[in-house]
């Protein structure tokens, strides 16, 4: 066999105690040997179709966010330029004027839990201030029965926090004290199930265990505010032990798009707003990172080269109320600032990846709108207001107070340094070259190299990084030479069985110890080759479902390479078609067999395109909407279009009016520059409106397409009193 | 060359110039086939690499590179394995494995079947090579003691791995050949 085999081959007869027959010592040698190599060989070939699977995944969450930037960053340069129409300006000043945008003071007024009552029939917990360890301990024990905490205590507990982390410092300093072990969690997504566990292996926060929780607690998952009223309540009880970091999904226009704002407006219909608002605050109030021992630094998402801690620890956190929000700038000004911050060539395409302009190096040339450009002078002209003031009240309606004697063009220099440093904060990744690059499959931050941490970390005299926003498959993950640390709490997070979660355990030696955990019963039962079953089954689904919402493109990217019209194309062509298409950069020749599952080859190498496409139809729309290519598009753009319409449902009815919906859709049209006839929307809009009350429900219009997540019905909370 | 052709071609010629000719031919048709087997065996490792390519840059950490390495459908042993690792790996930097000098190595592995497969006739002998009492089926206590004392031994991670898969939870056995079946299945797929 040829095998180098390290262990001893003396001939030892070894009998099997089993009756009288032995086998010889070299016979079974030779047959483990054979059984080991194959077992190995197996578990390689599962490992790669894990992986494989795992790049799916990971490559259409990523290009979902680099959208959703894309989306905000056009919005962005629409407030840059006032755009001509009067209406279209109107729409776009009413999603971002945030004219309920009290001061502090005003604001504490405004959040009256006090008038709200409980009733007597409400079978919830409740709570009594000051908090009690008993009290947060029921609190927990109702959630893990599925119970609501009642709206009243939702906005005392979220008002007592918000003014608790009015207090904090932007970057806490936490001591061990030569005794202590802190516990740090990364990412947990709204995965009550996974916090719940670690609170039962590790104990619950307390002076003896305290913890770092280190952002990303909505989001995706079904439970995130239940995570954030527990996490706030410990931190009410020990303010000192517990720390919360801000990741990028605390942030409520992330939240728009990944289920957070969905899921409180679902659980609670009356006070659902109000509790987003207050929120909202709470979120620009989180601190942005914790040091431990002056020697460990943990934060969400990394750092960049121009990484200052004291710039850091110096800026108003709370003025950055979302990453993503861009900077207002002057007209003029700003056209040349953008012209500046430009770099020269344009979007090229690397191997596959997506290139977006990221959000702190200028707005893309390419996603401007073709919007007759006039000056700021003009648009004045027409409020009646001076430009100063136009400016000024737009800077603050956006959420950043500027006092009036600085000099704006150095204030927004300095505002431009400080977001930039949150943003690199909250966003960017490690990656294994040196240098630092935009990050630009994200949409945000960058990716920092080994020489980069270096530098960062010995200027600052820091021995580690700890991080997380990245899942891995481990829970955790070390890099840079095992400078910075890569901790993830959420488990399964793509899918079932597709990753385990983790915590640290760090003592004074500070060298971190880990726990791993993967929640619900059903994973564990699963073997290897079942959980990898089933991921991939769920990957490739989420990917049929993306080549679905390109139907259009891709059979004219196929017809490009089938000039006379046969039909057929060469698996080759076929692959570089569909790669031009969604710039995925996945193996689509491995992958092309596991995504039809009938043949659509003559097994010459060659694919029958339009038999294929049509293999891919996953929706049926249960309503006549009879022009296809419209539906088509729409299901394309439907994460974009929710988010655009529940910003524009600031009052969160769940209703917006014909009007709003035309104007949205002629929003969104003309950012991506397609055509669609006013006729074509006004009679959509209305075979969607189906109790003919001339508004149109958002929910039932995403239920007209079917896009509905498979445990949505969990989601919707039973009918109690508020 | 159409049948018609080739026979009138052949016809002309005397017996040794025939099989001359067809002998080209063989070769010919062989040439052809080896290299568009070449170009799909470079395809499928290309394929391989790509997808513990994070970067994008043509490296991947040499610690993945033993899974690429049998994912693509050989069975070396892990001395084998680690021999041709260590071959493979950059000497500076260390821990990166270049596809340039990938590809070479391993399509000459692939196309020589340097590691025999593993059929599953082969490893149902292997199995029953361990029942010498023809039960039929192998007490999990026993699987454990050859498949982590003798060969390669295994580590407890891949011995617990396997059993969860091999073990009939009923029977508290291993029906080998029901196993071998099950597990040989997946590849088919």
């Amino acid at each position: 066999m040829g095998c180098g085999v390290t262990k001893s081959t003396q001939l030892q007869l070894k009998p099997c105690n089993r009756g009288n027959i032995s086998v010889p010592a070299a016979t079974a040698m030779r047959a483990a040997l054979l059984i080991q190599r194959w077992y190995r060989q197996y578990v390689a070939r599962l490992e790669m179709r894990r992986r494989c699977t795992w790049n799916i995944f990971q490559s259409i969450e990523y290009s979902g966010q680099q959208d959703h930037i894309k989306l905000y960053n056009f919005f962005g340069y629409l407030m840059d330029h006032f755009s001509s129409a009067n209406s279209q300006r109107n729409l776009v000043s009413h999603m971002f004027g945030d004219s309920d945008l009290f001061l502090d003071m005003e604001w504490e007024r405004h959040v009256c839990y006090k008038e709200i009552e409980v009733p007597d029939i409400y079978t919830g917990p409740h709570l009594f201030f000051p908090l009690t360890i008993s009290n947060v301990t029921e609190l927990v024990d109702a959630f893990k029965n599925k119970q609501k905490l009642h709206a009243r205590y939702v906005l005392q507990l979220l008002g007592k926090t918000w003014t608790l982390l009015r207090l904090m410092p932007n970057i806490s300093h936490v001591c061990t004290c030569k005794h202590k072990e802190i516990t740090i969690c990364g990412d947990l997504h709204g995965h009550l199930e996974d916090l719940l566990l670690i609170f039962y292996k590790n104990g619950f926060p307390s002076a003896e265990t305290p913890y770092v929780f280190n952002g990303d607690f909505v989001d995706r998952g079904k439970e995130s505010i239940e995570i954030l009223l527990v996490l706030f309540a410990f931190l009410l009880l020990y303010p000192h032990d517990v720390h919360l970091n801000r990741g990028n999904h605390e942030d409520h226009i992330v939240n728009l798009r990944y289920g957070f704002t969905k899921e409180v407006l679902g659980k609670y219909q009356v006070h659902g707003k109000m509790i987003l608002k207050l929120l909202q605050k709470i979120f620009s109030w989180l601190p942005l990172a914790t040091v431990i021992d002056q020697k460990v630094l943990i934060l969400h998402g990394g750092i960049s080269d121009k990484t200052d801690l004291n710039v850091i620890a110096k800026l108003e956190r709370h003025r950055f109320v979302s990453a993503l929000r861009p900077l207002k700038r002057r007209g003029a000004s700003a056209r040349q600032k953008d012209a500046a911050l430009e770099p020269d060539g344009d979007d090229e395409l690397s191997a596959g990846r997506r290139r977006v302009q990221s959000l702190t190096h200028g707005t893309p040339l390419r996603f401007r709108p073709e919007f007759p450009r006039h000056s700021v002078h003009s648009e004045s002209g027409r409020t009646g207001r001076s430009v100063e003031q136009e400016l000024r009240e737009r800077r603050r309606l956006a959420g950043l107070s500027l006092s009036s004697d600085s000099d704006p063009a150095q204030v927004l220099e300095t505002d431009a340094d400080e977001w930039k440093q949150i943003v690199d904060v909250l966003w960017s990744d490690p990656m294994s070259q040196n240098g630092c690059v935009p990050n630009e499959v994200r949409g945000g931050g960058c990716y920092w190299g080994p020489d980069v941490s270096q530098e960062v970390l010995d200027r600052h005299k820091l021995q580690m990084l700890i991080r997380s926003h990245e899942c891995k498959q481990e829970g955790y993950e070390f890099c840079h030479n095992g400078r910075v640390l890569t901790i993830f709490s959420a488990s399964n997070y793509y899918d079932v069985g597709s990753n385990r979660g983790a915590y640290i355990r760090l003592g004074p030696d500070l060298i971190p110890h880990f726990k791993q955990f993967q929640s619900s019963r059903s994973t564990r039962e699963l073997t290897l080759r079942q959980s990898v079953g089933r991921t991939e089954l769920s990957a490739l689904q989420a990917l049929r479902m993306q080549l679905f919402t390109h139907k259009s493109a891709l059979i004219h990217e196929f017809q490009e390479y089938d000039p006379q019209c046969t039909g057929v194309i060469s698996v080759k062509h076929w692959a570089a078609a569909v790669e031009k298409v969604l710039r995925l950069g996945l193996p689509w020749r491995v992958l092309r067999s596991q995504l039809v599952t009938s043949s659509t080859q003559d097994g010459q190498g060659t694919l029958d395109y339009h038999h294929w496409v049509n293999q891919l139809s996953v929706i049926q729309p249960s309503t006549e909407i009879a022009n296809t290519s419209l539906l088509e598009t729409l299901y394309k753009h439907h994460s974009n279009l929710e988010s655009i319409f529940r910003m524009i449902d600031t009052d969160h009815s769940g209703l917006i009016s014909f009007e709003e919906f035309r104007q949205t859709w002629k929003l969104l049209s003309s950012h991506l520059q397609m055509d669609i006839s006013d006729k074509a929307i006004s009679d959509l809009a209305e075979s969607i409106d189906f109790n003919k009350d001339g508004s149109i429900d958002i929910n039932e219009f995403m239920e007209a397409f079917r896009l509905v997540e498979h445990s949505r019905a969990e989601t919707e909370a039973p009918p109690s009193p508020e | 060359m159409k049948y018609e052709q080739e026979e009138q071609v052949m016809s002309g010629l005397s017996g040794d110039a025939r099989r001359v000719k067809s002998l080209c031919f063989v070769k010919f048709a062989e040439i052809l086939l080896l290299e568009s087997i070449i170009t799909e065996t470079q395809k499928r490792i290309s394929n391989a690499f790509d997808v513990f390519d994070h970067e994008c840059n043509k490296t991947v950490d040499v610690r993945e590179i033993g899974t690429i390495i049998l994912s693509l459908g050989c069975f070396p042993s892990e001395a084998e394995l680690h021999d041709i690792i260590a071959e493979l790996e950059d000497e500076e930097p260390a821990g990166f494995v270049r596809y340039e000098k990938f590809l070479p190595t391993m399509t000459k592995i692939l196309l020589e079947h340097k590691f025999r497969p593993i059929t599953e006739d082969l490893l149902l002998q292997a199995f029953k090579v361990l029942d010498p009492q023809k039960n039929g089926h192998l007490e999990p206590e026993e699987l454990t003691k050859y498949l982590t004392q003798e060969g390669e031994s295994f580590t407890q991670e891949e011995i617990d791995e396997m059993l969860s898969a091999a073990v009939d939870p009923d029977k508290n056995v291993i029906l080998y050949k029901d196993f071998v079946s099950m597990m040989t299945f997946d590849d088919t797929r």
